[in-house]
């Protein structure tokens, strides 16, 4: 992009190297196998990408969304999979520790978070609470000096790896009554429960986080009690600029191959791209990429910048994130049509972009979900409500 | 215009879904998982009576039209796809000895392949040509009486399990006039299958390279005139459109059905999810798109049943239905949500098993290239 500054550059050939050089020879078979990238993440610590948004003075890179959202459509062109748990480790859990967690949690954590020693994860939705998260049932009792915690977490990235999890539990009666707590894989009480088997993204593990009174000590509560609404939401907002860079990766990939394809691929004496039908599918490929690439990195400029109100930003986030897994999953779609027999198989990637895009639509928010947050800026709370 | 089913439709709606609640259901996801086929399906499909429907009873079939044959692959195709597709592709094999085949050859082929007792396939793709079939390769040289056939196909659904494979290959000029067809019998020497494909989807479905070298077919076993090949094909792929698209009617109708049932059951923000606008206008759309593909794909075997110009109507049911499934089975995802991705439910699969259907049997873009051919340069009435 064009507001992108040297620094930025500079890290994007170095995230296209990275993603070149250790995720692109492991992709097909941790994809075949369900099996994860654990590797690259020690080589991620080395080069600063995990704690990309965290202050310096606390180990961090420092920098901002851009340069996260542009790592992710990087390492999301080669492999969607390790960057989504990417994702989880770096924005929704070490960017929470860093942005919230008090000087002494930091410590504890980042360190190992950020060298890639240990993995980090989120816990959030629940069975009965994906799209209605403050749905959640998970319930934190304070007990002197620590809380129990009982509860069943799922749809979990690095669920069944990670050693810390920064999970939303409630520890009141109101739907508002949230808190954070830092979770260690080694606490009594804490188990991982089913691995998920996907139809995408299934080098990054998922599964489920059951608590069975959990002793928490006081101590690795994160923030107030009953005050983690706003830090939760706001972190979503930030998830859903970053992991629009995902699909924007996905996309790009899909395009590139397709066109190659089209100039290679004879058919009737002809290059196939030499027909109408071909270039539409391309070139209206092409141009909702790009548009989704101006409004996503637009999003994430505007929020370095400070330039959008608390709802603002929410809206730009839900537009940006929208649009971009839509126009991935067609792309998708249709990379795999241009490819025609060939597409369909497991010789060619374009099969697993279109099953690891699908997720882009579901996960951080359905598309559902982000069309009422836009319609609730558009139109106003009251009007919305009135729906229900 | 009648738009009920028969009696004997709904009979042969209600015996295949006895049989895919019998057989399939308990064993599909796994398969799938494993990539396995179970030919003894195919037989007790055929102790069914289900897997020469289209055939005359003379020879073993069913005796009955593509009303009834399309019925049969809707409802295999909501339990797996890839016996729909088997049946379709040896019912193709049939259907092909039946239009263009001696009567020695009919006799010899048609009644184990009717029964299910032998399996069919059907091969005219090879690397360097899909779409553009007419440049077809592999050969088939007159030597005597024989024909000597040297070359690679590719994309040979259950090429490697079938009996009996309707092969075609060039025996004249280049081009679509120098195309005949034959039967290749399993075990014919220098005749073997390659690889299997690793697929998005289909995975019960065997699709492989068949390799012939220097391999002796009599020449008996040329089925029609030399240089009908191209014809054959077209008229095979006719057929295949019609069955395509019922494929495709039956996975949406899965999917759909899946989804609808979710949306009553999944609660959030204390409701029903169907009770948003959201999810019942995606429903909605789903139901309008799948009922028109329905009735398209009805509508092309009854032109077919009543020895009426389909040719058309097929080709707009082929596109119609499969990219209305490839819409559906993604929307049914989109319903279930995070449930939806794994493999804990079927919606996923069937969104990968919707989108072979667009590009097998004639992609959509080459159903449009005719149709639009058709429209402009052929008047029409139907």
């Amino acid at each position: 992009m064009w507001f992108f500054s040297e620094e930025h550059r500079m890290l994007q050939e170095t995230v296209r190297q990275f993603s070149k050089d250790v995720l692109a020879p492991r992709i097909e078979k941790l994809d075949d196998e369900e099996g994860f990238n654990r590797e690259s993440f020690y080589k991620m610590g080395e080069l600063g990408l995990l704690g990309i948004t965290v202050a310096e003075e606390d180990g961090g890179a420092g920098l901002d969304a851009v340069a996260a959202t542009l790592t992710m459509e990087e390492m999301g062109a080669v492999d969607a999979s390790t960057t989504l748990s990417y994702l989880a480790h770096t924005i929704l859990c070490v960017n929470q520790i860093g942005k919230n967690g008090s000087p002494e949690q930091k410590k504890q954590t980042l360190p190992k978070l950020i060298s890639g020693e240990w993995i980090g994860g989120m816990g959030m939705s629940e069975p009965e609470a994906g799209s209605d998260a403050l749905g959640m049932k998970t319930r934190a009792v304070l007990k002197g000096d620590h809380y129990e915690i009982t509860g069943t977490k799922t749809w979990i990235t690095n669920g069944p790896n990670g050693d810390i999890f920064y999970c939303y539990a409630k520890t009141g009666d109101d739907r508002k009554d949230i808190s954070t707590f830092l979770i260690d894989r080694q606490i009594s009480g804490f188990s991982t429960g089913k691995k998920f088997s996907k139809m995408g993204m299934r080098a990054s593990p998922t599964g489920e986080l059951v608590f069975d009174h959990c002793r928490v000590p006081v101590s690795k509560r994160v923030g107030s009690e009953g005050e983690s609404i706003r830090m939760m939401m706001r972190n979503l907002d930030l998830e859903r600029i970053t992991i629009s860079g995902i699909s924007l990766g996905i996309a790009r990939s899909a395009i590139e191959v397709a066109t190659r394809y089209s100039k290679e691929r004879k058919a009737f004496g002809k290059p196939i791209g030499a027909f109408q039908q071909i270039q539409e599918r391309l070139t209206e490929a092409s141009a909702w990429y790009e548009a989704c690439r101006s409004l996503t990195y637009q999003a994430a400029k505007m929020w370095d910048l400070g330039l959008m109100k608390g709802k603002e930003a929410s809206m730009m986030a839900a537009k940006a994130k929208l649009q971009s897994a839509q126009m991935a999953t067609q792309v998708a779609l249709d990379a795999i049509q241009i490819l025609g027999g060939y597409g369909y198989t497991r010789e060619f990637p374009v099969e697993r972009y279109m099953r690891d895009a699908k997720l882009m639509e579901i996960g951080a928010g359905t598309n559902e979900i982000l069309r009422v947050i836009i319609a609730r800026q558009m139109l106003g709370n009251d009007v919305v409500d009135a729906g229900s | 215009m009648n738009f009920g089913e028969t009696a004997v439709q709904k009979e042969l709606r209600d015996l295949t879904r006895r049989f895919v609640q019998k057989e399939l259901t308990s064993i599909v996801e796994e398969d799938e998982r494993v990539e396995r086929f179970r030919p003894e399906l195919i037989q007790k499909l055929g102790e069914l009576g289900l897997t020469g429907i289209p055939l005359p009873e003379a020879y073993g079939g069913a005796g009955l039209g593509y009303l009834e044959y399309t019925t049969v692959i809707e409802e295999l195709a909501a339990g797996n796809t890839g016996y729909a597709i088997s049946v379709s592709v040896t019912g193709l094999t049939q259907i092909i000895l039946n239009l263009f085949g001696t009567p020695a050859q009919k006799e010899k082929y048609i009644p184990s392949l009717a029964s299910g007792k032998a399996i069919g396939a059907f091969s005219l793709s090879e690397a360097g040509s899909g779409s553009d079939a007419g440049s077809l390769r592999t050969s088939a040289k007159r030597e005597g009486d024989h024909y000597i056939v040297n070359g690679t196909k590719l994309w040979c659904t259950q090429g490697d399990l079938a009996n009996t494979v309707i092969l075609l290959a060039r025996t004249g000029e280049p081009g679509a006039k120098g195309i005949s067809a034959f039967v290749i019998e399993k075990g014919m020497p220098g005749f073997r299958y390659g690889k299997r494909e690793k697929k998005m989807g289909w995975n019960t479905s065997h699709t492989v390279e068949l390799i012939f070298e220097q391999v002796k077919v009599p020449a008996s076993n040329l089925v029609g005139k030399l240089g009908d090949g191209f014809k054959i094909a077209m008229t095979a792929l006719d057929s295949g459109r019609i069955t395509i698209g019922a494929t495709a009617v039956g996975i949406a109708r899965a999917a759909l059905n899946t989804a609808i049932s979710h949306s009553q059951q999944r609660q959030q923000f204390g409701k029903p999810i169907s009770a948003f606008q959201g999810v019942s206008f995606m429903l909605a759309d789903m139901a309008v798109q799948l009922d028109a593909a329905q009735l398209m794909v009805q509508r092309a075997a009854w032109l077919k049943d009543n020895s009426l110009p389909h040719s058309h109507e097929a080709a707009m049911a082929k596109l119609f239905a499969t990219d209305m499934a490839m819409k559906v089975t993604t929307d049914a995802v989109q319903i279930l949500g995070g449930s939806g991705y794994t493999q804990d439910f079927p919606v996923e699969r069937y969104m990968r098993e919707a989108k072979a259907l667009q590009i097998v049997e004639g992609t959509n873009q080459i159903q449009r290239h005719i149709i639009g051919r058709n429209l402009t340069q052929v008047s029409h009435s139907s």
